[in-house]
């Protein structure tokens, strides 16, 4: 295998690529202005032509059990040149559509100021709206296609077709049959309506009815929520757990109880929406550190201690960390010994998001500390999603003992929120169990095993078929680089035609030139169902002429 | 000959995806489409005919002015110096 600058191993000298065309500070506002004299970065391989390529020192080594290789390949400068004019070719038009709509030569079907609102401050004129009214709508089919069946490896989606260009929509009444689910998050393949999970549920069901309709703290807490509270901390081997019916509320109510004014808190620039909500919520003073770059977090940490608050120099009275173990745009995994390293040393808290990590990664699916082969006990706030690996719904916080204590008086999300469906709670203790083995079956395990086969064979197809695939080899997120405009719509359109579903993903979610398709790899894939989508990703590949990368791979022989 | 024809005609309608795809214009409705595509050829058609009509008397000038310059300057300036 070729030793190439965008494939590091981790043992020995690390490097990383910092992602071109993010800028810091995306998300939340920094608020005190340091410049930050970045170090020059050293580069591996100096013959290279890749320019961002900085190593993270040598304080990584032996951190490592697994060679953790990670690829952001660099965007083919003639790529990015055509996507922008194709962005500039699509603005122009959008202009001319904005035009004819102001003047009533074409009727606006989108929301809008009414007549008497016309001297107040515009409200559909940012570039936002521009882009959902003028480049969004045109491609809009590709998105939100509703389905009519159990969102397994296979599909069933309801057919529909648009008179005017995606303004509106119109059902058939047919139903495409049988198509290959590659944009669920069913890493472990739970979502199901047969089998002992759904039979569990329906069993409970009828018990216990789907809800109650109270907090957790009042009339609402019932013995399985109990049972699946001390479940979890198992699963997870922390002291403690709490559950909560929402996943983006159990990040966006929990920091704010975590950390308050006169804290810091750093965060990845690629965290999902939830923490960045939950962190401005919080009143603390945000910093973002570049994505997964432990050189850039280490200076912030250090900064910080050394300058303390700003304007008062009063040491912070809590630095937190917050990171995501998968990320799930770029299908990077965190570098997380080296944050439990730095952690420990500028004594921090460590936040971690499991969202796609738990029940995906590791060896018996305990997510990315499993993988690591670390400590749970080193991670502070340990959260986590039911949402996807389980196929259930909700989210959870393990840790100690008393921060869940105080955690369950002080979170809004735990005073406030209704207590969760018992249904969903039984779906959580059986996938859950399976996966741990308490039912007596090695199903559990046979699935995490099976997702990690696939992820190797799926992105490793498809790096030898030369498309450009961001993010770790181990991730069962992979993203493959399609760029220009056009190509989003064409793929997810294409694709379908040929009965596999995909997830496009475009500008609010990326930076605006990377656009990608999205594909999830899920246990309940089989062998022919990955084949079948390799075969058709690569003949659309081709059609498309994505096949941008530029490294030479030796095709391995199986 | 047939399977010739039928090849280069696949083979037209690929290179106009890709023209498509790469303008972006794929995405457009089929008016927008036809006045991209009438500008761009049109403009394309007035630069190949302006370039056909007027380049060549150019390029003469140019000549004409050049070897002014470098074929008989050397020796009036010798001459000069003389």
């Amino acid at each position: 295998m070729t030793e190439s600058s965008a494939n590091k191993p981790a043992n020995g000298q690390v490097c990383h690529r910092v992602k071109n065309g993010v800028k810091p500070g995306r998300n939340g506002f920094i608020k005190n202005h340091h410049h930050y004299h970045h170090q020059q970065p050293m580069y591996c391989y100096p013959e290279d032509k890749v320019q961002h390529t900085a190593c993270n020192g040598s304080s990584s080594l032996g951190l490592y059990s697994r060679p953790f290789i990670e690829s952001f390949e660099e965007t083919p400068m003639l790529v990015a040149v055509l996507t922008y004019m194709g962005y500039g070719i699509l603005t122009i038009f959008g202009y001319l559509r904005d035009f004819l709509r102001d003047w009533k030569i074409e009727r606006c079907h989108i929301a809008r100021e009414r007549e008497e609102q016309r001297d107040f401050v515009p409200l559909y004129q940012d570039f936002e709206n521009f882009y959902t009214r003028n480049l969004y709508m045109r491609i809009r089919d590709s998105w939100n296609r509703p389905i009519c069946s159990v969102p397994g490896a296979k599909v069933d989606l309801v057919e529909r077709v648009s008179p005017d260009y995606n303004w509106t929509f119109d059902y058939t009444g047919k139903v495409v049959e049988g198509v290959i689910n590659m944009g669920s998050y069913n890493y472990l393949g739970f979502a199901e309506n047969t089998g002992y999970c759904a039979d569990a549920s329906a069993e409970v069901t009828m018990k216990y009815g789907v809800g109650v309709a109270s907090t957790r703290q009042e009339m609402g807490n019932l013995d399985r929520h109990e049972e699946m509270e001390e479940l979890v901390a198992k699963f997870l081997g922390v002291e403690s757990a709490m559950a909560f019916g929402m996943g983006f509320a159990t990040n966006s109510m929990n920091i704010p109880a975590l950390t308050g004014k006169g804290c810091l808190i750093l965060s990845d620039e690629l965290n999902h929406a939830s923490l960045v909500l939950g962190a401005r919520l919080s009143g603390s003073t945000i910093r973002v550190f570049k994505h997964n770059n432990m050189q850039s977090l280490e200076k912030m940490l250090r900064d910080a201690i050394v300058h303390g608050q700003p304007r008062t120099h009063r040491p912070w009275k809590k630095i937190l960390i917050l990171v995501e173990g998968i990320y799930s745009m770029e299908g990077s995994i965190v570098r997380l010994p080296e944050v439990i390293a730095l952690k420990k040393r500028y004594r921090a808290y460590l936040y971690l998001d499991e969202a796609h990590s738990i029940g995906a990664l590791g060896p018996g699916g305990r997510g990315v500390v499993d993988y690591f082969g670390l400590d749970p006990r080193d991670v502070d706030v340990m959260m986590g999603t039911f949402t996807k690996s389980f196929g259930a719904a909700g989210g959870y916080i393990g840790g100690r003992k008393e921060l869940m204590e105080y955690l369950r008086s002080h979170s809004h999300s735990a005073v406030y929120a209704a207590s969760m469906s018992p249904p969903v709670v039984e779906q959580i203790i059986a996938s859950m169990k399976c996966i741990m083995g308490e039912d007596g079956t090695t199903l559990g395990r046979d699935r995490v095993q099976q997702l990690a086969e696939n992820t190797l064979y799926f992105r490793r197809r498809l790096t030898e078929m030369g498309f450009i695939i961001y993010g770790n080899n181990d991730s069962p997120v992979v993203p493959m680089m399609l760029y220009m405009p056009a190509k989003i719509g064409a793929f997810g359109r294409e694709m379908l035609k040929r009965n596999i579903g995909v997830v496009v993903v475009g500008f609010p979610a990326t930076p605006i030139i990377e656009s990608r398709a999205r594909f999830c790899i899920s246990a309940a894939h089989t062998k022919d169902m990955l084949d079948t989508a390799l075969s058709v990703i690569s003949e659309v590949g081709d059609l498309l002429q994505v096949k941008y990368s530029r490294q030479k791979r030796l095709p391995s022989l199986d | 000959m047939r399977m010739d024809f039928k090849y280069l005609k696949e083979y037209l309608g690929w290179l106009y995806y890709q023209y498509l795809l790469i303008t972006g214009i794929y995405v457009l409705e089929p008016w927008e489409k036809s006045i991209f595509n009438s500008v761009l050829f049109s403009s394309m058609a007035m630069v190949i005919y302006a370039s056909y009509a007027f380049v060549p008397v150019h390029v003469r000038l140019a000549l004409k002015f050049f070897s002014g310059i470098c074929g008989e300057q050397p020796e009036r300036t010798m001459a000069l110096i003389n």
